[in-house]
C-alpha cells in the first residue's frame, strides 16, 4: 500500500513535469527542421504558467458541462498516466486498470471535451467536436487490434504484465507481427494526439482545425488544465507505444542504479520517438478531412495483418 | 434463516398485478384514482416479485411447482431458478422505477386519455413478462409470450388517433407473430423428442435428437427469439414501435421486452438444448457483431431522440449476443470457466442495458413531456430549465457509451476479455474472428460515444433552437425520483460491481455446472479480474476514487487562479459579426455529417438543396434543404417481401371464389388428406 502510494507520487511528478517538456521538445525540433529558431523547449511550461495567471472568460451560453470538461480531461489523462509503466515495469496502478481502462478513460476525457465544445453554442466548437469524435471512432478499431496483438502475446491486458513479458524477450520487436502492430499504433498515435497529417496543433483555420476548434472558447486556468492534460495524454500514448514495443531499460527492481538507468533510457526513447513524430509532421502536408479515414484504414489493415502473423510466424 | 416463502410471494405479486389490471379498468371514469391504482399496484407487485427473486437466489435452490390443468401437455408449471430469477429481478427494478415515474407522467393523460385502459394493458404486460420468465412449460411460456405481444401492441398503438402509432403497432404485431410462429415450430421439435412440454424434460431429450433436428430447433429458436430481441435484419419493428409508445412504455419495451429474446436464447440454447454446435455459437457471435455495428451506425443518423435510443437497443442487443455467442462456443470447446465469464458478460450487460436504456427513455420522456417534441433539432439548452433530467440523462449517456467507471464499461470490459480469451482456445481459422470482433466492439463503443455526445449536447446544451425548447420546464418530482433510482443503479453497479457479481454464481452453476465468480474477484474484493491468472484486471471503484483524488489539486489550481485573477462571463466569439444566435449552432445533422460521408456506402445519402434568390446567388432569400439516408433493410429486404406476399395473396384469391360448394369441397379434401396421414402413421 505504502509502496503503491510512493510509486504513484513519483510517477505523478514525472508525468506532470515531463509532459510539457516533451511538447516543447517536439515544437523546437520541428522548428529546427524547418530552419526556424523555435520558442525553446521550456515554452510549454511558460504557456501553462502564464495561463494559470490569467483571468478567465466563460461564455454566457455555457452550462456547468463547459466548466467540468477541463477537470475531466486533466484527471483522466493523469490517472491513465499512473496505469502505464514509464521507467519501471511496475506501473503504480496497473492492477486497477489495464489497457482497456486506459482507452476507456481517455475516451471519457474526449467525451467531456466534445460536450464542452458543443456547450458554447459556437459553430467552431461543434465542428471540432464532430470531427474529433469521428476520427477517434475510426481510429479506435485499429488501436484495439494493434494492442490486442501485443496483449495476446503476453496473455494479458494488464500493462505491467505486458511490460514484464516484453522485458524478457528484448528482440521480440523484430517479429513481423510486432513491427506491423507498431506501425499501426504509430498511425493511431498521430491521429489521437492531433498531429499532422491528421490535425495541425498550430492552426486556427476553421477548415483544418479539430482539437483547437473544440477548445476555442476556453481561457485562463481552464485552458491551462486542457493544455496540460493534452500534453499528458500525448506523453501517455507515446510511452505506451515505446514501452510495449521497445521495453529496453525498464527497471524491474528498486535499486538506485536501475531506476536511474530506467529514467535515462526512458527519456532517450521518448526523444527518439519525438524525432520520428517531427519527421512525419515535417515531411507531410495535412490531409483533407475525408482522406483521414483512408489513413486510419491503413492502420486497421496493418493491425489485422499483425494479428494474422502472430500465428503464422 | 427460515425459508422465505418464495412461491407465496411470487403468486401474491401476480395477484397484485392482476388486481391492478382489473381495478384500473374498473376506475376508468375517475382518472386520478386510476392513476394511483395503476402506479401503486405496479409498485407493490414489483416489490413482491423482487423479494421473491432475491430470496429465491439467496436460498440457492430453484423453487419449482406445478399445477396440472387437465389438458394434455399443458400444466401450470413455474420454476423460479437462477436464470429466470435474474430476468425477473431486472424486470422488478425497472418496474419500480417506471411505476414511480408514472405517478407524474400519467398526470397529463388525465382528461385526455383513458388511464384505466392504460393501466389494464400495463399490468397485463407485467404479468405476462413475469410468467414468461418463470414458466417451466412450453405452452405456458407461449401463452405468456403471446399475451405480452398483445399487451405491448395495445400500448404501442395507445395513441391510436395518430397514423404513425397505428402503423407501428401493425408492424409490431406482424413481427411478434412471425416470431411466435417460429417458436411454436421450435417447441414442436423439442416436444416431439421428449413427449412432454415441460422444460425440465427437454434437456434429457435434446441429447437424443438427431443433429439435423437439433440444428432445425436452433435455427427456429434463433429466428423466433432474434425477432423479439431485434437483431439485424429483424430489427425494423424496434425503431418504429419504441418512439410512438408512451415514454414509460418505451422504457419497458427497450429495457425488458426485447430482453425476453435474450432470456429465451439463454434458456433454450444453454439449458434445454444443453449446448449447441459450434457453428451455431459462431452464428450468434457474428449476428451480434453485425447488429452492434449497424445498430449504432443507424442510430448516429437519427435526430428523433426516441428513435435514436431504439437503434441503440439494437446495438446493445448485439453486444449481449457477442457475449452469449462466445459462451456457446466455449461451452462446446470444453471451457466451462471461460463460458462462465462470457455468460456473465452477456447477462450483466443485459441488466446494465436494461437499466441505462430505461433511464434514457425516461429522460427522453421528460424532455418530450416538457417540450412536446421528439425532434432534437428543435431542442437545445434544456440543461438550464431541466437540470436534474439533464444530469440523469448524462449519467445514462456515459454508461451506455461504455465509459469508465460506470456499469456499461464493466460489462463491455468482460465482453472484451472473453473475446480475447477466445483467441487461445479455438481452432486456427475461427480464432482470428475473436480479436476482430473485439476491434468491432471498440468501433461500436467509440461510435456510441459520438452518438451520445450528439444526443446529449444537441438536446441539453447551448441555446434553445426554438420556442418549444425555450419554454421547457423541469419534470414533476416523482418522475425525477424514478430516473434518480436508475441513475443510482448505474453508478452503484459500476463502482460496486465486485459486490454484485456473486449473484451470477447460481446462474453459471445452473447452466454450466460451475461457479466462476470467485475467479473474477481479487485484490481484497475491489478488483475485477478476467478469470484466468495473469489476464487483465480492473477496478472501477479505484478508478472512481483516483479521479476524485486527482480532482483536488486541479480544483485548487483553478480556484487560486480564479480568486486572484477573476472570472467573468462574456459573449461567444462571433467572428466579429454581432448577434450570434441559435441559428448559428451546430445541429444533429451537421454533427453526424462527417460520419455520413465516411460510411456513405452504407447510408447512400441523398440530399437536395434549392435556393431562391432575387439578384445574386450569393444572397439567397431562402434555402430549402432536404437530406435523407436510404433505409436499406426496409427497401431491399422488406419491400420485396411485402410485394411477394401481396402478389401471392392475389393469386390465392382465385381459389376463394365465394361459392359454398367449393368451400365444402376444400373441407372434404382436407379431411381425406388428414385421415390418410393419420392412418399411414
Amino acid at each position: 500500500m505504502i509502496e503503491v502510494l510512493i510509486n504513484s507520487g513519483l510517477q505523478l511528478m514525472l508525468l506532470l513535469l515531463v509532459a510539457p517538456l516533451l511538447s516543447g521538445i517536439i515544437k523546437t525540433l520541428k522548428a529546427r527542421l524547418q530552419t526556424r529558431r523555435g520558442p525553446g523547449v521550456l515554452q510549454s511550461y511558460r504557456d501553462i504558467f502564464k495561463l494559470l495567471r490569467k483571468g478567465m472568460v466563460v461564455p454566457e451560453t455555457a452550462s456547468w458541462i463547459f466548466s467540468a470538461a477541463p477537470y475531466v480531461v486533466f484527471c483522466t489523462a493523469t490517472l491513465v498516466g499512473l496505469m502505464i509503466p514509464m521507467t519501471t515495469t511496475h506501473a503504480p496502478l496497473s492492477l486497477f486498470g489495464g489497457v482497456l481502462a486506459v482507452i476507456g478513460l481517455l475516451a471519457l476525457g474526449r467525451f467531456f471535451l466534445a460536450l464542452g465544445g458543443l456547450d458554447t453554442g459556437s459553430s467552431f466548437g461543434g465542428l471540432g467536436s464532430s470531427r474529433e469524435m469521428t476520427i477517434s471512432a475510426i481510429a479506435e478499431p485499429a488501436m484495439m487490434l494493434a494492442i490486442f496483438t501485443v496483449a495476446l502475446g503476453a496473455n494479458s491486458t494488464n500493462l505491467s504484465e505486458m511490460a514484464k513479458i516484453a522485458v524478457t524477450q528484448s528482440w521480440r520487436f523484430l517479429a513481423p507481427s510486432q513491427m506491423l502492430a507498431f506501425a499501426a499504433l504509430f498511425i493511431v498515435l498521430i491521429a489521437e494526439t492531433g498531429r499532422i497529417p491528421v490535425d495541425n496543433p498550430a492552426t486556427h483555420l476553421e477548415l483544418t482545425m479539430i482539437h483547437e476548434a473544440m477548445v476555442l472558447e476556453y481561457s485562463g486556468p481552464y485552458l491551462a488544465l486542457i493544455e496540460w492534460g493534452s500534453s499528458i495524454k500525448q506523453l501517455v500514448l507515446m510511452t505506451l507505444l515505446v514501452n510495449t514495443f521497445f521495453p529496453f531499460g525498464l527497471s524491474s527492481d528498486w535499486t538506485l542504479r536501475t531506476v536511474g538507468v530506467g529514467l535515462a533510457v526512458y527519456l532517450a526513447k521518448m526523444i527518439l520517438l519525438a524525432c520520428m513524430v517531427v519527421l512525419v509532421e515535417t515531411a507531410n502536408a495535412k490531409l483533407r478531412l475525408f482522406r483521414v479515414p483512408e489513413l486510419l484504414m491503413v492502420a486497421f489493415i496493418l493491425g489485422a495483418l499483425a494479428l494474422i502473423s502472430t500465428f503464422l510466424f | 434463516m427460515s425459508m422465505f416463502p418464495v412461491r407465496a410471494a411470487f403468486e401474491l405479486g401476480i395477484a397484485v398485478y392482476l388486481t391492478g389490471a382489473c381495478a384500473s379498468i374498473a376506475s376508468w371514469q375517475k382518472p386520478a384514482l386510476a392513476r394511483y391504482i395503476c402506479c401503486g399496484t405496479a409498485l407493490t407487485g414489483a416489490s413482491l416479485e423482487a423479494l421473491a427473486v432475491v430470496f429465491g437466489i439467496l436460498q440457492g435452490s430453484p423453487v419449482h411447482w406445478s399445477v396440472s390443468s387437465g389438458v394434455p401437455l399443458f400444466a401450470y408449471s413455474f420454476s423460479c431458478d437462477a436464470l429466470g430469477g435474474f430476468f425477473n429481478l431486472t424486470l422488478a427494478i425497472l418496474v419500480i422505477a417506471v411505476a414511480i415515474y408514472s405517478f407524474g407522467y400519467l398526470k397529463e393523460f388525465e382528461g385526455k386519455r383513458n388511464i384505466g385502459v392504460f393501466g389494464f394493458l400495463f399490468h397485463l404486460l407485467l404479468v405476462s413478462l413475469t410468467i414468461t420468465f418463470t414458466a417451466a412449460n412450453a405452452f405456458l411460456f407461449l401463452i405468456g409470450w403471446e399475451v405480452m405481444a398483445l399487451a405491448a401492441y395495445g400500448l404501442v398503438a395507445f395513441y391510436h388517433e395518430q397514423r404513425e402509432s397505428r402503423q407501428a403497432g401493425l408492424l409490431y404485431i406482424i413481427m411478434a407473430h412471425a416470431d411466435v410462429g417460429c417458436l411454436l415450430l421450435g417447441f414442436a421439435v423439442l416436444i416431439q423428442g421428449s413427449g412432454s412440454a415441460e422444460f425440465a424434460s427437454f434437456h434429457a431429450a435434446a441429447a437424443h435428437l438427431s443433429s439435423g433436428r437439433q440444428s432445425a430447433a436452433f435455427v427456429l429458436f434463433f429466428l423466433g427469439f432474434g425477432i423479439k430481441a431485434g437483431v439485424i435484419p429483424f430489427h425494423i419493428w424496434l425503431p418504429a414501435a419504441h418512439p410512438v409508445a408512451p415514454s414509460n412504455i418505451s422504457a419497458l419495451l427497450s429495457g425488458i421486452v426485447i430482453k425476453t429474446g435474450i432470456y429465451g436464447m439463454a434458456r433454450i440454447f444453454l439449458d434445454s438444448l444443453g449446448g449447441v454446435p459450434s457453428w451455431a455459437g459462431l452464428l450468434v457471435l457474428i449476428v451480434g457483431l453485425i447488429s452492434a455495428v449497424l445498430g449504432v451506425l443507424y442510430a448516429l443518423m437519427e435526430h428523433d431522440l426516441k428513435r435514436l435510443l431504439a437503434y441503440h437497443s439494437i446495438e446493445n442487443v448485439g453486444i449481449i449476443l457477442m457475449g452469449l455467442g462466445a459462451a456457446l462456443i466455449f461451452r462446446v470447446a470444453g471451457h466451462p470457466l471461460l463460458a462462465g465469464v462470457a455468460l456473465i458478460a452477456a447477462m450483466f450487460h443485459t441488466l446494465n442495458h436494461a437499466i441505462f436504456k430505461c433511464l434514457l427513455f425516461l429522460g427522453a420522456g421528460s424532455v418530450l413531456h416538457s417540450t412536446g417534441t421528439r425532434n432534437m433539432e428543435e431542442m437545445g439548452g434544456l440543461i438550464r430549465p431541466m437540470p436534474v433530467t439533464a444530469f440523469c440523462f448524462l449519467i445514462g449517456a456515459i454508461a451506455i457509451s461504455g465509459l469508465p467507471p460506470l456499469n456499461g464499461f464493466v460489462s463491455e470490459w468482460l465482453t472484451y476479455q472473453s473475446l480475447l480469451a477466445g483467441f487461445g482456445v479455438t481452432g486456427s481459422l475461427t480464432r482470428i474472428l475473436f480479436p476482430l470482433a473485439g476491434a468491432m466492439l471498440a468501433l461500436t463503443g467509440a461510435l456510441a460515444a459520438a452518438c451520445f455526445v450528439k444526443a446529449f449536447a444537441i438536446t441539453f446544451l447551448a441555446l434553445p433552437r426554438g420556442t418549444k425548447a425555450s419554454h421547457a420546464h423541469e419534470a414533476p418530482r416523482s418522475m425525477l425520483v424514478g430516473m434518480g433510482i436508475l441513475t443510482g443503479a448505474c453508478v452503484t453497479l459500476g463502482l460496486g460491481v465486485t459486490w454484485f457479481l456473486p449473484v451470477f454464481n447460481a446462474m453459471t452453476d445452473q447452466l454450466l455446472g460451475q461457479r466462476v465468480v470467485a475467479n473474477l474477484i481479487t485484490g481484497s474484493g475491489l478488483v475485477l479480474s478476467a478469470g484466468t491468472p495473469r489476464s487483465g484486471t480492473v477496478s472501477t471503484a479505484i478508478i472512481g476514487a483516483g479521479l476524485l483524488i486527482l480532482l483536488l489539486p486541479a480544483t485548487l489550481l483553478v480556484s487560486i487562479g480564479v480568486r486572484r485573477f477573476g472570472r467573468k462571463s462574456g459573449p461567444v466569439w462571433d467572428c466579429g459579426l454581432p448577434g450570434l444566435s441559435e441559428e448559428n449552432e451546430y445541429t444533429a445533422t451537421a454533427f453526424s455529417k462527417a460520419l455520413r460521408m465516411i460510411f456513405s456506402v452504407l447510408y447512400k445519402p441523398r440530399r437536395e438543396i434549392q435556393t431562391v434568390f432575387d439578384v445574386s446567388p450569393y444572397f439567397p432569400k431562402e434555402i430549402h434543404f432536404e437530406s435523407e439516408i436510404e433505409p436499406t433493410f426496409e427497401k431491399r429486404l422488406y419491400a420485396p417481401l411485402q410485394e411477394f406476399i401481396f402478389r401471392f395473396s392475389t393469386r390465392m384469391r382465385t381459389i376463394q371464389a365465394g361459392s359454398i360448394h367449393a368451400y365444402l369441397a376444400y373441407i372434404f379434401v382436407t379431411l381425406v388428406l388428414l385421415l390418410w396421414f393419420g392412418v399411414r402413421k
